[in-house]
C-alpha cells in the first residue's frame, strides 16, 4: 500500500507529476545503466527528497518521502535485491516453514541498532505487536493482518473507544534471543517476501520509552543512521559504522534535499548542484530532452506500478454489470496511441493485472480484451444488449495530472462504441477516495496500485479478493478467492505462481477492472556520482551509490 | 499623531478577527474528509482516523473549532498542522528568508525603478524615455515564471553565473537572481509611476517659479518635483512590500526558496487548514502594519498631509 500512498504524495503536490515523471517507459526490461567507473568509498551526496508526511516510525510510514529515509535507516529480516527485487535474507539467518502457516525465524548474530543495542528476537515481536495494536493508530497496522490474533489487537468500534482485547498477537512468540515464531491465521506462502517491507522493521527498546521522540529521530539497524531533519528543507543521514549486514554504505553522508518543484531539482542536477533526482519533469520528457540534458547520466527502469480503471460496484451502478460491456469498453481503449501521445511513451500498455517486475508475471493475461479493436468492441457491446445508461463517466482526481489521459480514454471509448463518455473531475484525492469508499461514485473511476512487496500476490489478493481492503469495485468471485487461497497454501513457489496466474486469468472473464499501463521510473544524476541503481520500487539504492 | 497610531492599531483587531474567521471558515468548510486520502487507495484504519480526528478537533462544529483556535492564537500558539508541524516554528524559520528576499526585491524596485523613472521623466520624449517605456512594457507583459525560468536556465544552468536554486541558508548571493525576478514587474511599475508623476510635476507652476527664482534645474527637480512625485510611488512600494512578504509563491517554487510562499502553497494544496490560517493571520498583520507605516510616511514627504 505504500505504493498507492505514493500516489498520494504525488497528489499531495510536492511534485504533481511524480508518477508521470516516474513513469518513463521502454519495454518490460530494465535498462538500469550506470557508468561503472571505479567507485570509491566516503564522501557526501545530495539526493532529491520530499517531506515525510508522518513521524518517521516504520509502522506509520506508507509513502515514498518518509519511506526512502526509513528504508536507508532500517534493516529488516529480508532485503530486496536492488536490481531484481528478489528477496534475500538480511537480519534473518533463515525463515523456515513446512506448512506455510507456522514459520520459525532465526536471526543472525551481531546486528546492532544505531543506539548500540543488539537486534534480538523480541525487538521484532515487540515492534510488530506495537504497530498492529489499534489504539497506537499506525497506518501500516494492516500489514500484520495475516498473523494469528491480529483481530484481537484491533479496536472494536470505529472511534476506538473500547480497548482491544489484547495488545499482543497470539501468533508471535519469542523462543530465545535469536529465534521467534510466527503463526498465521491462514496459509501465506509468500510471507517471507512480505517481511522486507518497512512495516516489519525491528524497533529498539528505546522506541517504546518515547515513540514521539523516535519519530523525530528514528533508530534502526540499517546501513545509514539518521542525523537530522529540518522540516520541509532537508534530511541528513550518515554512514552507520557498526552496520554488519551485506549492504554497507559506500558514502559517508547522504542529504535528502527537499524541493517544492521538480523542475528546480532537475535543473540543479544539470548544473551539478544536486546529485540524484528521481523525478524528471514532463517538459524534459518531450522528445527525450533529458537524454541530451543528462548524457550518460540517466536511466529508466520498470517499477511495480499499474494504472487501472475500476467499475463502480453493481449495487451502486447496475449499468456496467454485464462483463461483456466491461470487456467491450476495455477493447475500445487505444492504449498504444494514448501512451504515445499523452505520456510520450513513458508507460507501457498493460496486457494483464500484474506488473512485469514481479516473479510470477505472465504476459497477455488479459488477452484480446486489452487489444484495441473498435469493431469487435462494438459487436461485443451490441451482443450484450447495448449500454443502458445515458452516458459513461470516467472520474479522476483533478489535483493531479490525470485530465489528459482520462479525456483521451473517454474519446477512444466514445469513438469505438458510439456511446457518449465524459471524463469527470473530482476536486481532490481526499474527496475522490471518500466518494469511492462511501459508494457515491458511479460509473468508472481511475485507480492505481504500487506494490508493497515484490510478489504477484500483492497485485491480486488485496485488490480483487472478496471484501479485500482495496477492492474498490467490490468484486467477488468464489472461484477466484479459492485459487488465491490455494496459491497461499502451496509450498512450492512455482505451483503458487501457477495458481495466482489462473486467478488472474479469471479477471479477464469478469473484467472488474480494466488494466491500462505499467509505469517506469526515470532518474538523472550529476557527473560526480556513479553506481546509481534503481530498485523495483522506483527508489534509489542508497547503499550502492558512490562518488566517482 | 500618537492618537492616530493607537486608533489605527485598535482598528486592526476587528480586521484581524474577521479575516481569520473568513479564511478559517473557507478552508475548513470544504467538503471531504482529510483522512480519506491519507492512506492511499485504502481507507485508513479506524484507530488512526479516530486519533487523527481527536487530535485536530475535527469532531467539533466549526464555531467551536474556531473558538478553540482563537483561544490558542491569543496565547501565541498558531496551531499544529495535520503533519504535526508547529506552524509558529515553521513561520519563524521561513519569515527571515522571505523578508530578506522581499527586502532585496524592494531595493531593486526602489533603486532601478525610481532611477529609470527619473531619467525617463526628465528626458521626456527622448531616446531614454522611449527605452524605459518599451522595456517596462515588455517586462510587465511577461509572466513572472517565464522571466524566472529563463533567467534560471541561462544564468544558472547554462552559464553557471548564479546558483540554480537557493540553499536553506539563503545567502545574499543566492538570493540576488530570485530577488531580481521577484521585483521585476514592480521595477517596471515603479519606473512608470515615477516617470508619469515627475513629468506632470515638472509642468507645475511651483517648479516654474522655483526655476524662475534662480534655483538650479537639478535642485528644482531633486528637491521639489521628485519629493511630490514620490508619494504615489511610496504607496505602491509599500503595498508591494506587504504582498512580497506574503510570499512570492511562484518565485519561491522556481528557486526552491524555503519561504512563506511555498509554505502557503503546500498548505493549500494539502488542504492543511491550520498552516493556511496561521500563515494568513500573520500575513494580514504584516499588511496592516506596512499600510500604517506608509500612511505615516506621507506626512514626512508632504507636511500638508497631517494625521492630527
Amino acid at each position: 500500500m505504500r505504493g498507492t500512498a505514493r500516489s498520494v504524495v504525488m497528489v499531495a503536490g510536492v511534485s504533481a507529476v511524480t508518477l508521470l515523471a516516474a513513469a518513463c517507459g521502454g519495454g518490460s526490461g530494465s535498462t538500469s545503466t550506470s557508468s561503472s567507473a571505479a567507485a570509491k568509498t566516503g564522501g557526501a551526496v545530495t539526493v532529491h527528497g520530499c517531506n515525510p508526511q508522518n513521524p518517521l516510525i516504520p509502522g506509520n510510514t506508507n509513502e515514498t518521502c518518509g519511506g526512502n529515509v526509513i528504508d536507508a535507516v532500517t534493516a529488516k529480516l529480508v532485503h530486496y535485491n536492488a536490481e531484481t527485487g528478489a528477496p534475500e535474507n538480511d537480519i534473518a539467518d533463515k525463515i523456515e516453514t513446512t506448512d506455510n502457516q507456522n514459520f520459525t525465524v532465526t536471526l543472525k548474530h551481531g546486528y546492532k541498532f544505531q543506539d548500540g543495542t543488539e537486534v534480538k528476537a523480541k525487538n521484532f515481536v515487540d515492534a510488530w505487536n506495537w504497530v498492529s495494536y489499534g489504539p497506537n493508530a499506525q497506518q501500516n497496522s494492516y500489514f500484520f493482518q495475516p498473523i494469528d490474533g491480529f483481530n484481537d489487537t484491533q479496536c472494536a468500534d470505529p472511534a476506538c473507544k473500547t480497548k482491544p482485547k489484547t495488545d499482543k498477537m497470539s501468533g508471535l512468540a519469542v523462543k530465545d534471543d535469536y529465534t521467534f515464531t510466527i503463526k498465521t491465521s491462514e496459509k501465506v506462502s509468500n510471507l517471507p517476501v512480505r517481511l522486507g517491507y518497512t512495516a516489519f522493521a525491528p524497533l529498539p527498546d528505546s522506541f517504546f520509552k518515547d515513540p514521539k521522540a523516535f519519530g523525530e529521530h528514528p533508530v534502526g539497524a540499517g546501513p545509514f543512521q539518521f542525523v537530522s531533519w529540518t522540516k520541509n528543507t532537508e534530511i541528513k543521514l550518515a554512514k552507520f559504522k557498526d552496520y554488519s549486514g551485506k549492504w554497507a554504505a559506500k558514502l559517508d553522508n547522504v542529504t535528502f534535499k527537499i524541493y517544492q518543484d521538480e523542475d528546480a531539482a532537475y535543473n540543479d542536477v544539470i548544473a551539478n548542484q544536486l546529485d540524484v533526482t528521481d523525478s524528471v519533469p514532463t517538459s524534459a520528457m518531450i522528445d527525450d530532452k533529458y537524454k541530451t540534458d543528462l548524457p550518460d547520466r540517466n536511466a529508466q527502469k520498470s517499477v511495480g506500478v499499474i494504472q487501472t480503471i475500476t467499475f463502480a460496484p453493481t449495487s451502486v451502478d447496475p449499468n456496467y454489470a454485464n462483463p461483456k460491456i466491461r470487456q467491450a469498453i476495455s477493447m475500445a481503449i487505444d492504449r498504444k496511441t494514448i501512451v504515445k501521445q499523452i505520456f510520450n511513451n513513458t508507460r507501457v500498455p498493460a496486457t494483464g493485472w500484474v506488473s512485469p517486475v514481479v516473479d510470477g508475471y505472465k504476459a497477455n493475461q488479459c488477452g484480446e480484451f486489452c487489444v484495441y479493436d473498435p469493431a469487435k468492441a462494438k459487436a461485443l457491446l451490441d451482443e450484450a444488449g447495448g449500454f443502458k445508461g445515458s452516458r459513461m463517466t470516467l472520474a479522476y482526481n483533478a489535483d493531479s495530472s490525470h485530465k489528459a489521459w482520462t479525456e483521451a480514454t473517454c474519446n477512444s471509448i466514445k469513438n469505438a462504441l458510439g456511446v457518449d463518455c465524459v471524463a469527470t473531475p473530482v476536486v481532490d484525492f481526499a474527496t475522490f477516495r471518500s466518494q469511492i469508499t462511501s459508494h457515491k461514485m458511479k460509473g468508472m473511476f481511475r485507480t492505481g496500485w504500487q506494490m508493497d512487496y515484490p510478489s504477484i500476490e500483492d497485485f491480486l489478493a488485496p485488490l480483487y479478493k472478496t471484501k479485500a481492503s482495496s477492492n474498490d469495485g467490490e468484486y467477488s468471485n468464489p472461484e477466484f478467492d479459492k485459487l488465491i487461497d490455494d496459491a497461499a497454501a502451496a509450498t512450492d513457489p512455482a505451483q503458487a505462481n501457477a495458481k495466482y496466474q489462473q486467478a488472474e486469468a479469471i479477471l479477464a472473464t469478469d473484467m472488474p477492472v480494466i488494466p491500462m499501463w505499467y509505469s517506469t521510473a526515470t532518474f538523472g544524476w550529476s557527473t560526480k556520482v556513479t553506481n546509481v541503481k534503481i530498485t523495483a520500487f522506483g527508489t534509489i539504492d542508497l547503499a550502492s551509490l558512490s562518488l566517482k | 499623531m500618537y492618537k492616530y497610531v493607537i486608533r489605527r492599531l485598535l482598528q486592526m483587531i476587528p480586521v484581524l478577527l474577521g479575516a481569520t474567521f473568513i479564511i478559517f471558515a473557507m478552508v475548513f468548510a470544504l467538503p471531504g474528509d482529510p483522512t480519506a486520502g491519507m492512506c492511499g487507495e485504502r481507507p485508513c484504519s479506524p484507530g488512526f482516523v479516530a486519533q487523527f480526528r481527536a487530535e485536530h478537533n475535527l469532531n467539533d462544529p466549526l464555531p467551536t473549532r474556531y473558538a478553540k483556535y482563537m483561544a490558542n492564537l491569543a496565547q501565541g500558539d498558531l496551531g499544529t498542522t495535520f503533519r504535526g508541524e508547529q506552524v509558529s516554528d515553521e513561520l519563524a524559520q521561513r519569515y527571515p528568508t522571505t523578508a530578506k528576499l522581499a527586502l532585496m526585491a524592494i531595493v531593486f524596485e526602489a533603486l532601478i525603478g525610481v532611477l529609470a523613472g527619473v531619467f525617463a521623466g526628465i528626458r521626456k520624449g527622448k531616446f531614454i524615455d522611449n527605452l524605459v517605456l518599451v522595456s517596462t512594457l515588455f517586462v510587465i507583459a511577461i509572466p513572472v515564471f517565464v522571466i524566472g525560468e529563463t533567467m534560471q536556465y541561462y544564468l544558472g544552468v547554462k552559464w553557471s553565473l548564479f546558483p540554480v536554486t537557493v540553499s536553506p541558508d539563503a545567502t545574499f548571493y543566492e538570493l540576488l537572481m530570485p530577488a531580481f525576478v521577484l521585483g521585476s514587474s514592480s521595477i517596471a511599475y515603479a519606473a512608470r509611476l515615477t516617470r508619469t508623476n515627475l513629468v506632470e510635476n515638472l509642468r507645475a507652476d511651483y517648479i516654474r517659479t522655483a526655476i524662475a527664482k534662480g534655483l538650479t534645474r537639478r535642485r528644482a527637480i531633486g528637491l521639489h518635483a521628485l519629493r511630490n512625485s514620490l508619494i504615489p510611488v511610496i504607496t505602491f512600494v509599500g503595498a508591494d512590500f506587504g504582498s512580497l512578504l506574503g510570499g512570492a509563491i511562484v518565485t519561491e517554487r522556481i528557486f526552491n526558496i524555503q519561504g512563506v510562499g511555498g509554505y502557503l502553497y503546500t498548505g493549500i494544496h494539502n488542504r492543511d487548514g491550520v498552516s493556511v490560517v496561521g500563515t494568513v493571520t500573520i500575513l494580514v498583520l504584516v499588511f496592516l502594519l506596512v499600510n500604517l507605516l506608509v500612511d505615516l510616511l506621507y506626512g514626512v514627504l508632504d507636511p500638508r498631509i497631517s494625521h492630527d
